[in-house]
């Protein structure tokens, strides 16, 4: 799998640390009550097709990057910091 | 035998071989099976269950019935693939599955027991009794049903991985192959052609054709002497591409030096990954074998085969060869050897429109039902439409079903190939990996011409999807026959025929499957464990799909294939793995104080990836106890010194960098004063503890923090998500520092009196209180220094630029010992921080939170902070929780050990009745005892009540006292010194 890192380029995946799903970016505020927050770090989807991941390029620019992937055909659709999408959605 | 004037081999360099211990001359350029050929060597293997005999069957890496061993001690491999191990000098290869010897094999009694050991025998016969099976069943098939084995010692090979990048993978050089590659290198682009075989060409090596009306090998000399002269191309031979893989990555197989007597450095096999922006399979095709009643004897090969002995390697497979075929294409077998002047008995063709003879007997309209010979192949019966049964004598039978595209690379992504009628097999279906494209024979297209011409148009498609200009070529001219072809998969009749032969699976086994509702090809596959040897049903899955379908009265497209996966061919762990054996399996980091350590004799133990002192034993001392409570009183009564350069050192910078601190951290810091040092506790999401330690700031906006030596990587990786991923707002930065400075702890009464003797500016309890930090200069070198302690001793860390670290280390631990103190290592680091009840990871083990280790009091109220809100759930604040508690023993048995569990004195020690675990113990010099810490429920309330510590493994059991976890120094006076 090679994944574009935006400052570095196309690499291959074994540069990058994978977390999981992009809804990380978004914290509840703190009073968004039990149920908001157990879905914040608890639970994921698992989609057959697309998906959006938080790759770390932790052996290169330790850019965190939101990756737009298909999970079906492999495809990497769209990458992004994540900074840059969190900082658009806030 | 040699065929005079024909092949390949360099007959003016002579190889002697060994096999089964008898030596063989062959010569450069063959293969084990050629060189055993001419040798007239026809049985080489015993098959998997039935021990029955086995030779050589094909000339290709798929080959079915050739597996030995080659090598002996550590470097021996076991199912190697006659007909792809090259000969050289020296060479040992012997055959497999046999005892005591391949000529007289006591388990071929199995062959006897046939009928017993058909398809789901394993599920049918050594069901009952149960216990049987791990105990007598499984054994003996292990050992009778079997292929090669491993020598049991550790691998001796080098092998290597490697990485490379072109516009071009080209995969296959036959016909098909080379001509993309030579449309695509004259246009410029990279091009990285593999070939598995040692010589490129494919088939036209292994033919008797024309291109452009030369000879198909001289054209594709040619072709590669050009291409061989291109910057732009790269030529791989020996090179398997073994999968396709997501982003047109495609791992690929080198065999470096299995050919060589001598590796001379070179690693015995190179697992490559090849990044190609397109690629082009021209894999070929592989001909199929025809099931019929012992068709499975030594000198039964494919047609194919024998034409690639004959025109490759110069060898006729037999004296008197008979063909048998359902196709136009098997007859060049009977045309080129009477051209090379070896007999052919005659072709048996179940067509009764046939090609007619050119100097030898066609009998149309007939098929081959059964063999005969001992170990070898001696004769063969055919059968006419009307039942009448003939016989040729004959030692090599040529036989052909037909070819199956070698559609695998195209499956890999989870695609699925499509039947294609007009030549009974399966084609790759378009686009099912993105960026490859089929052509020639694995593309269904078998004539020499339309592979060309697939080649040409392939690689233009390419350039094109590249952006490169092209360049129109004129494709040769070459034959362009017909393939003419009539549907055979199984001759009807009794006995056995078999179909998958390494893992001896017949005709009879699949209708067996079906009969048995095992009607799925999936299913099937597996009861009968068709497709499931070394070969991976490549000579037999198609054939054995068309017998499935036929028992259950489906088509063949409706029967459907199995799952096509990597690798292509068999591919050793120890390449995937190469630079991982021994050493290599985790990269090994030295603190500065290394050597030094390493010149005192202290054993160096592993923590993370780093190695640290665990003691430093003096003249005299016998056990590492005695080190360890010297160490200990270094600290306590002098000065002790250790190097605890592993910790994490995170340089965090920047207008916000206390607003960020304050969010990662639970306690305030952005209130730190400049010049002080605070512990801080750091939580995951969930609340549970992450990390712990001390964060000092240097500056307004400069702070560094220390990460535990395990959570370092982790927690760069947290700061650096929490940073970007959550609060890009924030103006700060961070860079690990850890390795750019050498951090010693230097503890104990006599620390300052130590440092002041370095220290250009000497220091005292006022303008150096306890968690003060600052910026230093010790013997004319800049470092930094930090009033921090971990073991309760009025103490220090200093901090020097790395380069420094092993003379300040010499420095520190000798002016020490002048002082009555010394170096100490983890043993002691340990023990001191037990009596102090300070935690490690052994106590935050990520099933912990701040109100299990008594921290509650440090997660601020006044700010948001990672992990707090999680932390708040009613749950995680149960008094029943499991808390933080210190542990004395008060029996006869004075040792506690880490691991073991808590309970109640008058309870049973069992699972369900314990109380607590103990995480952390050691031997306090101090109270001349073992002291621990452990977790216990509801422990705070429970400090004087006595249990029972139970060590199941260790066989330990101690009266306890539960105690506060702070032993030594309560009140904390010492620190402040
Ligand atoms: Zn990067």
């Amino acid at each position: 799998m090679r994944i574009t890192c935006p400052l570095c380029g196309e690499r291959d995946r074994r540069e990058f640390y994978y977390v999981g799903d992009a809804v990380a970016l978004n914290r509840p505020d703190p009073d968004a009550g039990d149920v908001v927050w157990d879905d914040y770090v608890h639970n994921r989807d698992n989609p057959a097709g697309v998906t959006r991941d938080l790759w770390y390029h932790e052996s290169g620019c330790a850019s965190w990057i939101v990756v737009t992937r298909n999970t079906i055909t492999h495809e990497v659709l769209e990458t992004a910091l994540a900074s840059d999408v969190k900082e658009a959605t806030s | 035998m040699r065929v005079a004037g024909k092949g390949l081999v360099d007959c003016s360099k002579p190889l002697r071989f060994l096999f089964d211990g008898t030596s063989y001359q062959g010569f450069e350029g063959d293969t084990l099976a050629s060189a055993l050929l001419a040798n007239d060597v026809k049985m080489v293997a015993r098959s998997f269950k039935y021990h029955r005999p086995r030779g050589i069957v094909g000339a290709g890496s798929e080959e079915a019935g050739a597996l030995v061993t080659v090598g002996s001690g550590a470097h021996q491999d076991p199912n190697v693939r006659a007909t792809v191990q090259e000969i050289y000098e020296g060479l040992s290869a012997q055959s497999q599955n046999r005892w005591p010897s391949l000529g007289f094999d006591i388990l071929s009694v199995n062959d006897l027991a046939a009928p017993f050991l058909g398809a789901g025998f394993y599920y049918k016969t050594f069901m009952w009794p149960k216990a049987f099976w791990e105990k007598l069943y499984e054994p003996v098939i292990r050992r009778s049903a079997g292929i090669g084995a491993l020598s049991g010692l550790s691998n001796a090979d080098r092998y290597e991985k490697a990485f490379a990048f072109c516009d071009l993978l080209v995969i296959g050089s036959g016909p098909s192959g080379l001509m993309a590659a030579l449309t695509a290198a004259r246009a410029g682009a990279d091009v990285i052609l593999c070939e598995e075989d040692s010589v490129f060409g494919g088939r036209l090596n292994g033919e008797s054709l024309e291109i452009a009306e030369t000879s198909g090998q001289d054209w594709g000399t040619a072709a590669i002497a050009e291409l061989s002269s291109m910057d732009n191309v790269r030529l791989m031979s020996r090179t398997s591409v073994t999968g396709a893989y997501d982003q047109g990555t495609y791992g690929a197989l080198e065999r470096v030096s299995h050919h060589m007597t001598q590796a001379q450095g070179k690693p015995l096999e190179t697992f490559w990954r090849i990044v190609a922006k397109r690629a082009i399979l021209a894999a070929g095709a592989i001909e199929r074998p025809v099931a019929f009643r012992n068709n499975d004897r030594p000198g039964i090969m494919t047609a194919a085969a024998v034409r690639t002995y004959l025109h490759r390697y110069g060898v006729a497979p037999g004296k008197a060869v008979t063909v048998f075929a359902n196709n136009d294409d098997a007859h060049r077998t009977a045309k080129d050897l009477v051209a090379a002047g070896v007999h052919v008995a005659g072709v048996i063709d179940t067509r009764t429109d046939a090609p007619d003879g050119q100097g030898y007997p066609v009998y149309k309209g007939a098929e081959v039902c059964d063999s005969a010979g001992r170990r070898a192949l001696e004769s063969v019966s055919f059968r006419y439409a009307d039942g009448r049964v003939d016989k040729l004598q004959t030692d090599c039978l040529a036989m052909s079903g037909g070819w199956n595209p070698t559609v695998h690379l195209t499956c890999h992504m989870n695609g699925r190939p499509k039947w294609d009628g007009s030549i009974q097999s399966f084609v790759p279906t378009e686009g099912m990996v993105a960026g490859l494209e089929a052509v020639g024979a694995c593309n269904g297209a078998f004539s020499t011409h339309a592979a060309l011409l697939q080649g040409n148009a392939a690689a233009l498609t390419a350039l094109g999807d590249l952006g490169l200009k092209t360049i129109a070529q004129d494709v040769p001219d070459a034959e362009d026959a017909p393939y003419r072809l009539k549907p055979l998969w199984a001759v009807k009749g009794k006995g056995r025929a078999w179909l998958d032969f390494q893992n001896d699976v017949t005709v009879k086994d699949v209708k067996m499957a079906a009969q048995e509702n095992f009607r799925s090809v999936e299913h099937m596959k597996r009861y009968t464990t068709q497709g499931m040897a070394p070969d991976q049903g490549k000579n037999s899955n198609v054939a054995a799909l068309a017998v499935l379908a036929d028992a259950t009265g489906r088509g063949i497209p409706e029967t459907g294939t199995t799952t096509f996966r990597p690798p292509f061919v068999p591919v050793s762990i120890a390449s995937l793995g190469a630079g991982a054996q021994g050493k290599g399996f985790a990269p090994e980091r030295f603190t500065t104080s290394h050597t030094a350590s390493v010149e005192r004799g202290a054993p160096m133990i592993e923590a993370g990836l780093w190695y640290r002192p665990s003691y430093f034993p003096a003249t005299g001392e016998k056990t590492w106890r005695e080190s360890c409570d010297r160490e200990v009183g270094y600290v306590r009564n002098a000065v002790g010194v250790c190097d605890v350069s592993t910790l994490g050192k995170i340089d965090i910078q920047g207008p916000d960098a206390g607003a960020f601190l304050d969010f990662v951290y639970t306690n305030m810091f952005s209130t730190l004063k400049v010049g002080r040092t605070r512990y801080g506790l750091m939580l995951r999401e969930d609340g549970t503890v992450m990390d712990d330690g001390t964060t000092a700031r240097l500056g307004e906006s400069h702070y560094v923090m220390t990460t535990t030596t395990a959570a370092a990587g982790p927690v760069m990786r947290h700061l650096e998500y929490v940073k970007q991923c959550l609060r890009p707002d924030l103006d700060v930065n961070l860079v690990s520092v850890t390795e750019q400075w050498a951090q010693f702890a230097v503890a104990g009464p006599k620390s300052r009196d130590l440092l002041n003797g370095l220290l250009d500016t000497k220091i005292d309890n006022e303008n150096w209180p306890f968690m003060a930090c600052g910026t230093v200069s010790a013997l004319g070198v800049e470092g930094r220094l930090f009033r921090i302690s971990f073991s309760g001793e009025h103490a220090y860390e200093v901090a020097v630029p790395a380069r420094y670290g092993d003379s300040l280390f010499r420095t520190l631990t000798s002016r020490a010992e002048a002082m009555g103190g010394g170096a100490y290592g983890m043993e002691a680091l340990n023990v001191l921080r037990i009596e102090k009840g300070f935690i490690t990871h052994s106590e935050i083990h990520g099933r912990t939170n701040a109100f299990d280790i008594g921290m509650e009091r440090m997660v601020s109220q006044k700010k948001d902070c990672i992990g707090k809100t999680m932390s708040e759930r009613p749950g995680l604040t149960d008094p029943e929780r499991e808390q933080l508690v210190g542990v004395k023993p008060i029996g006869p048995v004075k040792q506690l050990t880490a691991g073991s569990f808590l309970f109640k004195s008058e309870d049973s020690a069992v699972r369900e009745n314990a109380q607590g675990y103990m995480t952390s113990v050691g031997f306090s010099p101090e109270f001349g005892t073992f002291i621990g810490l452990g977790f216990l429920s509801n422990g705070r309330a429970r400090h004087g009540e006595q249990m029972l510590m139970v060590d199941h493994l260790r066989d330990v059991v101690a009266r306890v006292e539960i105690c506060d976890p702070v032993f030594f120094d309560p009140e904390g006076g010492r620190v402040r010194g």
